[in-house]
């Protein structure tokens, strides 16, 4: 009987043997961010997996992520322009970059949240580091928001919308838009582990949250003795940092940027940390 | 030579709740009225192996005298609560076949995840397809969804990738018993080959043959801990005994 011989099976980069003691382990925070390193193909295969998912057996596949947010578009413009007379000018481009903001948050953290169940029947049985499944929907998260700017710069096009300089910020935008959502899916990705009935909850917070949020209408219309709460809200000030460059034309204030980057980074510290500490405790629970 | 593995008075506890609560509205009721109470269920004790490379070691033992808790153990998915673990290599398990799989997903697109959860690169992993689907005789149906495929089919296919990335602890749980007689000649072939290497296994079976056909110690787990642990004969004979009714177990 001929043995397979095994390729590559010295030598490789890989051969570094890892040692694992249960005894001298770095502090969790510490491991995990290695781990997740380490794992970083994995992010890339579950990513790459989903999108192919999503899209494989569905007649029209990428152009339904695209075709979605126009089509909420059109329904907002006609309430709001047409039933509401909205002072907003060029409400398409005005709703449509704050809904792709919120479509990203919205369906990342829910997405992380949706993970617990399948992450813990493989995270069961071998070892993989849980943080990869809440990288996994940020990244695919992040594949929709660019698909989901498809059609707003077709909408820039129909109005006659002016296309600005200033979306040379969106990168940065986006940036401290994925801190935040990050650091939040963490929160809710080990909140849901332990309590299933999070998610649920989670879906009815999205909806009120998004009507607090001012993307359907101008901040200005909030009445002055609430705008305390408008300012609280932290969805208020990262969804101008990423409007302002898209419909303004502005770039926003370096106060404002410094205080969503630094909200975003105590959110995703916060995340984080909580995460890693719960971490050895998801095997029992599930 | 040093030791792969070496468990030193293993504990692990379970505390888990008298009634499993998984929704937080009931938890904060409960907490409020404290009513909340939890019992320890120790899956593992006092629980001392050392396993030098190369060793293939078989673990029986009744259902759930803590055979797979072991196996987590040692490839940490379960921290233990007691005592140390050590494990040095990398560890490969085969648990359930055909785990991880995803229908929707071609065998190609599988074999690069399962590689991925392996902890493996892309790179590594083109480079190993082609000997992987060769294994498991599926050459033909490479780019065909794994929904479509036979039991057979996707166990080979899991056996091919957790072998063929080469661990240095291939652990096996309970996941030869699927398969025809040609898939598990195959299985046991492709098991000497990663002894002859000088590669650890550790397989966990109710078929004292086939851990009989494949290891030369074993040890006997018994409510959580390690009661006998010898050469392969003696410990599944005596094992044979008392699941007879003839012996006990405490010598």
């Amino acid at each position: 009987m001929s043995h397979p011989v095994p390729r590559s099976a010295q030598g490789s980069p890989a051969a570094a043997v890892p040692v694992y003691d249960s005894s001298r382990r770095r502090p969790r925070w510490v491991e995990e961010a290695a781990h997740l390193w380490r794992y970083r193909g994995l992010v890339h295969e579950l990513v790459v997996r989903d999108i192919k998912i999503r899209y494989k057996r569905s007649v029209l596949g990428m152009l339904w992520t695209m075709l979605a947010p126009l089509l909420n578009m059109i329904a907002l413009t006609l309430v709001f322009s047409a039933l509401l007379k909205t002072t907003i000018s060029n409400y398409p481009v005005y709703f449509m970059a704050g809904q792709i903001f919120w479509n990203f948050f919205a369906q990342t953290s829910n997405g992380a949240a949706s993970q617990t169940q399948a992450s813990n029947d493989l995270a069961k049985r071998m070892f993989v580091p849980r943080s990869v499944f809440v990288a996994a929907a940020v990244g695919g998260g992040l594949v929709n928001l660019f698909l989901s700017l498809l059609p707003l710069v077709l909408i820039l096009a129909v109005t006659g919308f002016r296309f600005y300089a200033t979306w040379a910020f969106l990168p940065v935008s986006i940036f401290i838009l994925t801190l935040f959502t990050t650091g939040v899916s963490l929160l809710l990705f080990t909140l849901t582990s332990r309590f299933a009935d999070v998610r649920e909850m989670y879906g009815v917070i999205v909806q009120t949250w998004f009507f607090l949020t001012p993307i359907v209408y101008e901040p200005s219309i909030v009445p002055f003795r609430y705008r305390v709460w408008l300012s609280l809200n932290p969805m208020y000030h990262l969804i101008q940092v990423f409007r302002k460059p898209i419909y303004a034309g502005t770039l926003p204030s370096v106060e404002l940027v410094m205080v969503s980057l630094a909200l975003s980074i105590a959110v995703l510290a916060t995340g984080w940390v909580y995460f890693c500490h719960r971490t050895d405790k998801m095997a029992y629970w599930s | 030579m040093p030791a792969v593995i070496r468990l030193e008075k293993i504990g692990l506890q379970y505390r888990v709740p008298k009634e499993r609560i998984h929704s937080l509205k009931e938890y904060a009721i409960r907490r409020l009225q404290r009513r909340l109470s939890y019992a320890e269920l120790e899956a593992l004790k006092d629980v001392d192996l050392t396993v030098e490379p190369g060793e293939r070691i078989g673990v029986i033992g009744r259902n759930g005298a803590g055979k797979s808790t072991l196996f987590r153990v040692i490839s940490r998915v379960l921290p233990p609560s007691a005592g140390r673990a050590y494990v040095a290599g990398r560890i490969a398990p085969i648990l359930e076949l055909g785990l991880g799989f995803h229908g929707e997903l071609t065998a190609r697109e599988n074999v690069m995840l399962q590689g991925a959860l392996l902890g493996f690169s892309r790179a590594d992993m083109r480079r190993r397809l082609e000997g992987i689907v060769a294994w498991a005789e599926l050459e033909d149906f490479i780019d065909a969804p794994t929904r479509t495929f036979s039991t057979g089919m996707a166990a080979r296919l899991a056996f091919a990738v957790a072998t063929d990335v080469d661990p240095d602890i291939l652990l096996v749980d309970e996941a030869l018993s699927v398969g025809d007689e040609k898939f598990q000649r195959k299985c046991h072939d492709r098991m000497q080959g990663f002894h002859d290497r000088g590669k650890t296994m550790m397989l966990v079976s109710h078929s004292l043959a086939q851990i009989r056909d494949n290891c030369d110690r074993a040890i006997w787990l018994h409510h959580g801990r390690l009661v006998r642990d010898g050469d392969v004969a003696s410990v599944t004979e005596q094992y044979h005994q008392w699941s007879l009714g003839e012996t006990d177990v405490v010598t």
